[in-house]
């Protein structure tokens, strides 16, 4: 590839050309992209710092930052010395930043000539005025140039100041930043305990920050974060470090503090506000039973959605009044039972046929099963049991004796879902470490060596799609409840992909990742049809979903919040060289990684 | 524990799974005679008893009904066969399933609309319609062809090695990504193309088939861009090149051959394939949307899993008999069998196939081609 001297950039101007022009047009290329896509007009009715900046400037203005870092990082090959960086990346920043503002800027003159709405819906005089800042074409190209050109240095810059002034402006930023956007959250919190006069001071009549306030929020997080700074880390890695039962003393701990939180908080917050954490423990109830087939098992699963359907349609079928062949109007628990038997057959029946096939075509078979089982409930054949198109309505809520779970309470639900959600992480924790849950992961690491050591693969992964497909089953069933009618086109396959986005990207394989993911992608982006708390983000969503699955499979396949098997399996290659270079026998830290991983219950098979 | 114990132990726990696949498999085949059965008696004799048990309203196909689905579905087949090219192709050298490129063909569609729309608006459209035509092939090929590159490069490329899932669900997310990107561009609304000259639509009457000319023309352009892929794969330095890929990619390396290379060459003939593909469903259902891909792409897959992924001449005909068995069998076996509104199960019958594929012969109806990796 090249020799073994790194080559030294002699000058500043002394550039790696094409690799500037690559980046640069990357950075022009989506940021054009983004423009016609509509994020940033769309975006701009939310304010971030009041008549400053808006969440649709944001958008733009983090690209040049982003890809400026990115331009400017340096490739160290093992063995090979590192640069100096300095001078030199900040030009590179520049000169990247300086090529993206350029075409924005050839954006804008095309926006001004052309007239190409037709096919483009967002080439619209709003988009021109948004990039101008309704200032005119002169204007609007200098100040976008000069801008792209300054972020993206700064974005280089990221790399020469030091670390310290690094993790202090990001975290300022990043709180700030959302700080802004949840401005929902807060206030509604704030509410719940009181707090109004704090949020009417933070923020503005009209949303958003006022400029004060930013300036003083801004310097308080910046004093905590130089106070704590390497702090923080020192907790998490004195976590990390613990091992057997004190390890587990610390998850007890932090686990009941979220119990604890997650009982009170409810009582505080708002309608909209319970509506989201309902929303969030529904997918969070979907995604801990796809972690189990797909993070534990590594069976990928895309008809998943079928099973949460098995559930909506059981539920609804035996508690309604509505049904149009069999209504006996049970109650929800007895309902319940049903729902378990329903979907372990479902489970059975779909799992019996791919469980020999191979991992991808696996994959397939599933989004067919899936996509068979909801035009079977939208079909006429189905349909004088199920109620096709028109679906099963007046499904009647969860009488508890003391109180009735419904949709207009948002509140018991969300304390429903957390009883599922409760029953679900108990059996995913206690199935993981169990003989079973080895058994799942041995056969995800390899299936041929797993059977030759003698496990039964063809019934652990039959297991794998039953508590799976009950999980989601009873996801299925308080949303029928939550909703109070079922339709066919509530169980579409997007749902099954955002669910596989969630595990994704929280970490597959790792209950805490999986409640992070279902927290940070339901909860603020919202799922395929409930909003999260970024409701201008509705139209986007997807496009995000679909970008993060792509990011998270290139960048961190292990997710967020990896599981250390799951992780070292990703990355054995580079496992195995870190060992060869160190000189160690490969697998002599494997070993001790594992004990941690599977606790003190590790013991032998059989 | 005994060898003995051992073998009895793992054969009574696969007897039981092993058991109800064998049932799933009668019931399904029997399902199948029966219907076909009872079809073929109330062509003969509508008054049979048999013919009445299950759909007492049956009157059969006249040849005329029956000669029109076939070649409905052989239109549609032949378009499921352009996709499932790609599909079979990505499979052979990468050995994944490129879950997007059902996305490729919609991007295909959309150029098509977006071209031919243009055309018609200043008037081309009617006046000189096979150039039209040729231009909208032509640019719906290169956008395609420009999809699929790039998706090799930004998205593929970097996991050449990584674990068998991990780029099937990096597909899944670039798919999303396409489809909500081309939403995002072009908006929610469904978009129909331009009607086609009278010349060109009218029914024509060939070997006693009606056939309309649109599909007359799907068909044509079809077989045109099956014989260029066929050439191109079979008789020149190119298709040589992606043959050893297919075949062993260290070993071509060591030959002198550019992998990257004929890899990218591999996604941009996929990808004109589809191009071509989208142009040809434009035309014939005259619309398109940002969700057009998702169906076919994944019909596309089943038509190559039925022909043997991997096996190009298989794809061509997985996606041919996929076709006509979408539109043959509501009519002939679910109907006789007495299933309500079965033109609605249409999805579901391409699916069934899927799994009838995989449960009785999962190398599919012509064999698969398996890289050295698998085979071993």
């Amino acid at each position: 590839m090249s020799t073994m001297i790194a080559p030294m950039p002699s000058s500043a101007l002394d550039q790696d050309w094409s690799k500037v022009l690559r980046w640069g047009l990357i950075c022009g290329g989506v940021l054009i992209a983004l423009c016609l896509v509509g994020m940033p007009v769309e975006l701009d009715r939310r304010e971030i710092i009041e008549r400053y900046l808006s969440l649709g400037y944001v958008s733009v203005l983090l690209i040049p930052i982003v890809l400026g870092r990115i331009a400017a990082t340096q490739v160290v090959l093992e063995g090979f010395e590192s640069r100096k960086q300095g001078l030199f990346d900040l030009v590179t920043g520049l000169l990247v930043g300086l090529l993206g503002g350029g075409c924005l800027s050839l954006l804008m003159v095309a926006l001004d000539s052309w007239n190409l709405r037709d096919p483009l819906v967002n080439w619209s005089p709003k988009l021109f005025r948004f990039l101008t800042y309704e200032n005119g074409m002169g204007f609007g190209a200098g100040a976008w140039i000069a801008t792209c050109a300054v972020l993206s240095m700064v974005g280089a810059a990221s790399h020469v100041v030091p670390a310290i002034v690094r993790r202090v402006s990001g975290t300022v930023v990043l709180s700030l930043l959302s700080l802004a956007v949840l401005e929902g959250a807060v206030e509604d919190l704030s509410e719940g305990f009181r707090l109004d006069w704090l949020a009417d001071l933070i923020y503005a009549k009209k949303g958003g920050l006022t400029l004060t306030s930013t300036i003083v929020v801004g310097a308080v997080i910046g004093l905590v974060a130089v106070f704590t700074s390497g702090r923080v880390k020192a907790v998490t890695n004195r976590y990390r470090d613990l091992d057997g039962v004190e390890r587990q003393k610390a998850s007890m701990i932090l686990f009941a503090v979220v119990a604890v939180l997650c009982i009170v908080l409810p009582m505080f917050l708002g309608k909209i506000m319970n509506e989201l954490l309902a929303n969030v423990g529904l997918f969070l109830l979907l995604a801990l039973g796809l972690n189990i087939v797909v993070g534990l098992a590594g069976l990928l699963d895309l008809g998943y959605v079928a099973f949460f359907a098995v559930g909506g349609y059981t539920t609804a079928v035996l508690t309604s009044p509505n049904s149009p062949f069999f209504a006996p109007e049970l109650h929800f628990g007895i309902a319940l039972i049903f729902v378990v038997i329903f979907a372990t057959i479902v489970g059975l029946v779909i799992g019996a046929p791919v469980i020999r096939m191979r991992g991808d075509y696996l994959a397939i078979v599933t989004l067919g099963f899936g996509e068979i089982i909801r035009l079977l409930f939208m079909s006429d054949w189905l349909g004088p049991y199920f109620g096709g198109a028109q679906g099963i309505t007046n499904v009647p809520g969860v009488d508890l004796g003391f109180a009735t779970v419904k949709g207009t309470d948002p509140r018991s639900v969300f304390y429903l879902v957390l009883f599922f959600c409760v029953i679900a992480i108990y059996v995913s924790w206690r199935l993981q470490a169990s003989r079973l849950g080895r058994a799942w992961m041995a056969i995800r690491e390899d299936e041929q060596v797993a059977e030759a050591m003698g496990i039964n693969t063809v019934s652990a992964k039959l297991m794998a799609f039953v508590v799976g497909a009950v999980l989601a089953a009873f996801s299925g069933a308080v949303l029928v409840a939550k909703v109070g009618s079922v339709f066919p086109t509530s169980f579409m396959i997007l749902i099954s992909i955002i669910i596989l986005v969630v595990v994704i990207v929280g970490g597959m394989g790792n209950i805490a990742g999986v409640m992070v993911g279902s927290f940070v992608l339901i909860g603020v982006l919202g799922g395929p049809k409930q909003p999260g708390l970024l409701q201008e983000f509705q139209n986007f969503k997807l496009l995000i979903y679909g970008m993060l699955l792509v990011f998270m499979m290139l960048k961190r396949p292990e997710g967020l919040v990896p599981s250390a098997r799951r992780s070292r399996e990703l990355h054995q290659d580079e496992f195995l060289q870190d060992a060869w270079l160190k000189g160690d026998k490969p697998g002599a830290d494997d070993e001790d990684a594992d004990t941690v991983d599977v606790g003190a219950r590790g013991g032998e098979e059989e | 524990m005994s060898t003995h114990a051992i073998s009895t132990k793992s054969a009574k726990r696969l007897v039981s799974v092993d058991r109800f696949l064998t049932f799933i498999r009668v019931f399904l085949v029997t399902m199948i005679f029966i219907g076909l059965l009872a079809f073929i008696w109330q062509q003969f004799d509508a008054d049979n008893p048999f013919a009445q048990w299950r759909n007492p309203g049956a009157r059969g196909l006249t040849g005329d009904q029956f000669k029109g689905l076939l070649i409905s579905g052989l239109s549609q087949g032949s378009m499921y066969g352009l996709i499932a090219l790609g599909y079979s192709m990505v499979y052979g050298v990468l050995g994944f399933i490129n879950f997007a490129h059902g996305e490729v063909f919609m991007i295909g569609a959309m150029t098509g609309f977006v071209a031919s729309d243009k055309f018609q608006a200043n008037g081309m459209w009617e006046s000189n319609f096979l150039l039209c035509l040729v231009l909208i092939i032509v640019m719906a090929t290169f956008f395609s062809t420009f999809t699929a590159v790039m998706m090799e490069r930004v998205a593929y490329r970097p996991l050449r090695n990584s674990p068998r899932l991990i780029p099937l669900i990096t597909s899944i997310g670039v798919s999303f990504f396409i489809q909500n990107f081309v939403l995002g561009l072009f908006g929610p609304s469904t978009k129909s193309y331009p009607r086609l000259p009278e010349w060109l639509s009218k029914q024509r009457s060939i070997l006693t088939f009606e056939i309309a000319g649109t599909r007359l023309l799907v068909l044509a352009v079809a077989a045109a861009s099956m014989a260029g892929l066929w050439y191109i794969v079979e008789r020149t330095k190119t298709g040589k090149a992606m043959r050893a890929v297919a075949e062993d990619k260290e070993i071509a390396s060591l030959m002198g051959i550019d992998v990257n290379r004929t890899i990218v060459t591999t996604f941009a003939v996929g990808g004109a394939m589809a191009g071509v593909g989208g142009i040809l469903w434009g035309l014939m259902f005259r619309s398109v949307t940002h969700m057009t891909g998702f169906l076919p792409g994944v019909k596309a897959f089943t038509a190559a899993v039925v022909g043997g992924i991997g096996n190009l001449g298989g794809a061509m005909a997985g996606g041919i008999s996929l076709g006509s068995a979408e539109s043959l069998a509501p009519l002939l076996i679910l109907e006789p069998l007495g299933v309500p509104g079965v033109s609605q199960l249409k999805d579901a019958v391409a699916f069934t196939v899927l799994v009838l594929v995989l449960l009785f012969k999962p190398s599919g109806l012509f064999g698969e081609r398996l890289s050295s990796e698998e085979r071993a």
